[in-house]
């Protein structure tokens, strides 16, 4: 297993290289996690393959960064369960120092000053459901297994392409087939489960479960995240369901730190990537990819220099890779439609804080470990919907909801001896502000979620040493996801599967030979899951056969 | 009437759990939070305690210690240093294990062999003429565990011994004002060092240690997180891997240190080292009459993820080890060893095991089957023989 510290940037030996005058058989534009999964896959299969970064460092919306001396803030992503086990096996990534570190806790204040707090033994956890609600107790194991039976149901339609409805030959007839005999296959009562969380809202289906606002609460807050919904919105129990596809371990929908941050995962993937082979270039933006005669020859940089290629792929979202990095006009309209439609709207930002102790909840004097793990402020319903409220009319929350995460307790590497970082994700922070832009609201903003923080944490604001807020327009600046949206996308059943990031085009190929897209905005979606570059790649690799 | 170690009342303290086993009639905790493998995780990544204390210690002094122990144990221990420390194993006079323990060599003529089990009895009856004192000083000491990266810095903050001490070196120090001896040694296959510690010095110097880690985030482990632990580092365990030959009831049961995977251990034997069990070591080593083979397994993991989701479970990732054995078979069927040790490992992300197979088997990168049970039927998956230990991170043997 590697030690090599996690911060460390991928080596980038090829400085001295004159990359431009080599022949590569594919090039991935983008080095966020997408990226450099395929660019792992695609040299694992033999291809010489070049990865074309923007920034200075890999990892996309991924990435650690040691914003003052041994404080590693994780800027963007934080957390770790999408990621599918294949990639883990396939791309030997344990050589390569991947671990996830088990959250051990899971954290709700109930916004009374009391408390739910979760943890790895059942019957414990029954019973912290209890002491606020003995209705809820056995509505709780019911809850996690239902929804665990469809995310069984719906894995398979995770773990591969999705078939073309409107293809022609007989291989599109054999997956829709496929696909009819799995869903075929489905219990009824799981497919109705399935139904109602992919259609419905996240509310409406807890609330079938749990009485108790606060449990309530808390079961709901993975179906807001990242998308301009409120849990009382239709669409917000797909979002939900998304966020239980993953794993931990073998335990469904459950969460880790990988160590040294979602960063220290993306540096594990460069590191893989070029063990079998891949070179990556950093501080190489992409302007344009070439085309002649309806097929790509290479890319362009945005100083000229240019790179030859049969392959290119694309793990950018869909807006940039169908209308910025081509002209759209070799397109055709319906693409183009159809990539101008989708709605990206970003309505999440992160406070990051390096903090000089460990918070106190006052209910929890002298403990650690309720630390350990997702701290989710949002204490009911009614509470995130009504944060929700204000992004409808283009301003952000008042009392925002938060999801924190002081790493540094499970992953001390993170800060120096007994400081801490604490990321919190908050929402909701439209990409568009009505009536003023964020650079003039940033620290504003910045308070409010603190504001919240304080709430619960009193004297929280005495413990900061530093603070970062990253607006929507800093993820969008930073990644290149268009408005600042998380997934590359939003989470909408019209942007899902069959049509994301467009109908006719969910299988990674674009109208252009030999140019293909790997991105979030490709199925299954966005978070850090590896998956779209995965099937791309095998999309790309029987294509050449 | 079952005992508590020297540490327990401070580190009954930091468990919420309550969970108990009894280790040779001591309190020992099976873990102290409900998550054992977040307490694992504090020795992969952090730093954390263990109790281990209710081992066995004797002290062995006088001018024939050495000769003595050269004549009881199976480690050469000839060339045992000062301030050096061997883990080594004891075999009864047809060559089978019976024990296994580590021997600290504190001066010249003054030794401590700690033992999982009782041994004083075995060990005076070879005393014969040797000069030699023979000590249970079993209840004079505690000993603390601390393992993990973070472990010489949580000493460095007390003593200036540890940073010193390459794997296996012991030294006397001084700890929150006691006379403490400190060795780089444990079972966790990490970076880690135990404590040796006075009785009545024992909640001092625990005090202290917790006070150096809390910045680290130190925490105690248990049983559980330890069983995980020294699965991925190899290291076998009594009445798991192996029964004390003296009290098992069949040579099936038995094993000779070659079998257990310790034939490292038996350099000088086929020249003429002599200890007890020696002979029929070296005819087992001559003849090669050795019945297995101790090896490491890796479960194949589209193996295991097929056979359950085509039984419509899902594939089970459960680092708490198995509490049986599992048979191992060839591509034909025929059983050809036994895993006894399997789990499934956190850092490796894969199913790893401990197994025993026909010597011509061990081959590293030999495919087997191994015996699982999928909704009440008897089923199979491939795995694969790997050298042990399954993890051995650099800093294990680095210094620090
Ligand atoms: C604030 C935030 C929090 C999140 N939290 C989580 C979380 O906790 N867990 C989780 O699973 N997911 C989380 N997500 C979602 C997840 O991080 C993203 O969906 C995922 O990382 C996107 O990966 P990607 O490789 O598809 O794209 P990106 O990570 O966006 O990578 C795109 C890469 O392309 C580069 N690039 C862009 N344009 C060019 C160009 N022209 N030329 C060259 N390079 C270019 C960018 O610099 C970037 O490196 C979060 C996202 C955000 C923004």
């Amino acid at each position: 297993m590697s030690e090599t510290p996690v911060s460390e940037t991928a080596v980038n030996e090829n400085q001295s290289r004159d990359l431009a005058s080599e022949h590569w058989d594919a090039i991935v534009v983008g080095g966020g996690h997408n990226g450099l999964t395929a660019a792992a896959y695609l040299a694992k299969s033999g291809m010489r393959t070049l990865v074309l970064e923007q920034r200075h460092l890999v990892g996309g919306a991924a990435i650690t960064e040691e914003l003052r001396p041994g404080f590693s803030f994780t800027t963007f992503s934080y957390a770790l369960s999408l990621l599918r086990p294949e990639i883990i096996h396939e791309l030997d990534l344990v050589e390569h120092g991947f671990m996830p570190l088990m959250m051990p806790s899971s954290f709700h204040p109930t916004g009374d000053g009391d408390y739910l707090l979760f943890g790895d033994d059942t019957d414990q956890n029954v019973q912290m459901i209890r002491r606020h609600s003995r209705h809820d107790a056995d509505a709780y194991l019911r809850f996690n297994h239902d929804v665990d039976e469809v995310v069984q149901a719906v894995q398979p339609l995770f773990d591969n392409a999705p078939p073309d409805l409107w293809g022609t030959d007989p291989q599109d007839e054999a997956d829709v087939a496929w696909l009819l005999g799995h869903l075929r296959g489905i219990d009824k009562r799981v497919m109705h489960n399935a139904v109602r969380l992919l259609t419905g809202s996240a509310a409406d289906f807890v609330e079938d479960y749990f009485e108790h606002p606060a449990i309530a609460g808390y079961h709901i807050s993975s179906g807001v995240i990242g998308s301009k919904v409120g849990p009382m919105s239709p669409g917000s129990g797909l979002v939900m369901l998304f966020h239980k596809m993953g794993e931990h371990d073998g335990h469904l929908g459950s969460w880790a730190f990988h160590r040294g941050g979602n960063g220290g995962f993306t540096q594990v993937l460069a590191r893989a990537a070029q063990a079998f082979g891949a070179t990556i270039r950093l501080e190489s933006p992409v302007e344009a990819v070439l085309t002649r005669d309806g097929r790509t020859t290479g890319v362009a940089l945005q100083d000229g220099t240019e790179f030859s290629a049969p392959v290119v792929v694309s793990a950018l979202d869909a807006r940039r890779t169908f209308t910025q990095l081509v002209d759209p006009r070799e397109l055709p309209d319906d693409l183009v439609d159809a990539v101008r439609r989708t709605k990206y709207r970003g309505v999440s930002s992160k406070v990051n804080f390096a903090l000089d102790t460990l918070p106190t909840f006052p209910a929890l004097p002298d403990s650690v470990d309720h630390f350990g793990g997702f701290i989710n402020i949002g204490p009911t319903i009614e509470y995130v919907e009504r944060a929700f409220d204000a992004s409808k009319y283009g301003w952000y929350s008042e009392r925002p909801y938060i999801d924190a995460a002081i790493q540094s307790v499970v992953d001390p590497d993170m800060a120096p001896p007994g400081k801490h970082v604490m990321s919190c994700f908050v929402q909701y922070a439209p990409y568009e502000l009505r009536g003023s832009d964020w650079e003039s609201e940033r620290e504003r903003f910045g308070d409010t979620a603190q504001a919240v923080l304080e709430e619960h944490f009193p004297g929280f604001g005495d413990l900061v040493l530093q603070r970062e807020v990253v607006t929507p327009v800093d993820i969008e600046t930073h990644t290149g996801l268009t408005e600042g949206n998380i997934f590359a996308g939003e989470f909408l059943a019209p942007q899902m599967y069959f049509f994301r990031p467009a109908p006719g085009w969910s299988r990674y190929a674009t109208p252009i030979d030999g140019y293909y897209q790997c991105g979030s905005g490709t199925h299954p979606g966005g978070c850090v899951m590896g998956s779209p570059a995965r099937l791309a790649v095998q999309r790309i690799l029987n294509d050449r056969r | 009437m079952v005992a508590t170690t020297p540490f327990h009342d401070r580190l009954s303290e930091l468990n919420d759990q309550r969970l108990y086993t009894h280790w040779q009639g001591h309190l020992s905790a099976l873990r102290y939070t409900h998550a054992p493998k977040h307490e694992y995780f504090a020795v992969r990544h952090g730093v954390g305690v263990f109790d281990t204390s209710p081992l066995y210690k004797y002290r062995i002094t006088g001018p024939d210690a050495e000769r003595f122990l050269s004549g009881v144990l199976v480690r050469d221990v000839s060339d045992l240093r000062e301030g050096r420390a061997a883990y080594t194993l004891w075999c009864d006079d047809r060559g089978f294990v019976m024990e296994d323990g580590v021997l600290f060599r504190h001066g010249a003529e003054d030794l401590v062999l700690t033992s999982a089990r009782p041994a004083l009895a075995w060990l005076t009856a070879h005393r014969g003429p040797l000069k030699v004192g023979l000590e249970d000083e079993t209840d004079a000491y505690g000993i603390l565990a601390v393992q993990g990266p973070r472990s010489v810095r949580v000493l460095g903050a007390l003593t200036a011994a540890a940073d010193h001490l390459r794997r296996f070196d012991l030294a006397p120090t001084t700890i929150a004002g006691a006379e403490v001896t400190v060795s780089r040694t444990g079972f966790t296959g990490d970076l880690g060092y135990e404590l040796t510690v006075p009785r009545r010095n024992c909640l001092d110097v625990l005090d202290a240690i917790l006070e150096a880690g809390r910045d680290h985030q130190l925490r105690p482990f248990g049983e559980e997180a330890l069983d995980m632990l020294r699965i991925e580092a190899g290291l076998p365990l009594v009445d798991v891997e192996w029964t004390d030959s003296t009290l098992a009831w069949s040579d099936e049961q038995r094993v000779t240190p070659t079998e257990l995977g310790m034939g490292w251990m038996l350099r000088g034997v086929r020249e003429g080292r002599r200890f007890v069990g020696s002979d029929a070591i070296r005819r087992e080593l001559e003849t090669g009459s050795s019945r297995w083979a101790t090896t490491g397994i890796v479960v194949d993991w589209r193996a295991w993820d097929r056979l359950h989701r085509d039984a419509g479970l899902l594939p089970t990732k459960d680092e708490h080890p198995l509490g049986w054995e599992s048979w191992l078979r060839d591509d034909s069927g025929e059983q050809v060893g036994y895993a006894t040790s399997v789990m499934y490992s956190p850092v490796l992300q894969r199913h790893i095991g401990i197994a025993r197979v026909r010597p011509r088997l061990a081959e590293p990168g030999t495919g087997l089957h191994l015996e699982t049970t999928v909704l009440h039927r008897t089923a199979t998956v491939a795995c694969q023989t790997v050298p042990l230990p399954h993890f051995a991170p650099q800093r294990r043997s680095a210094m620090p």
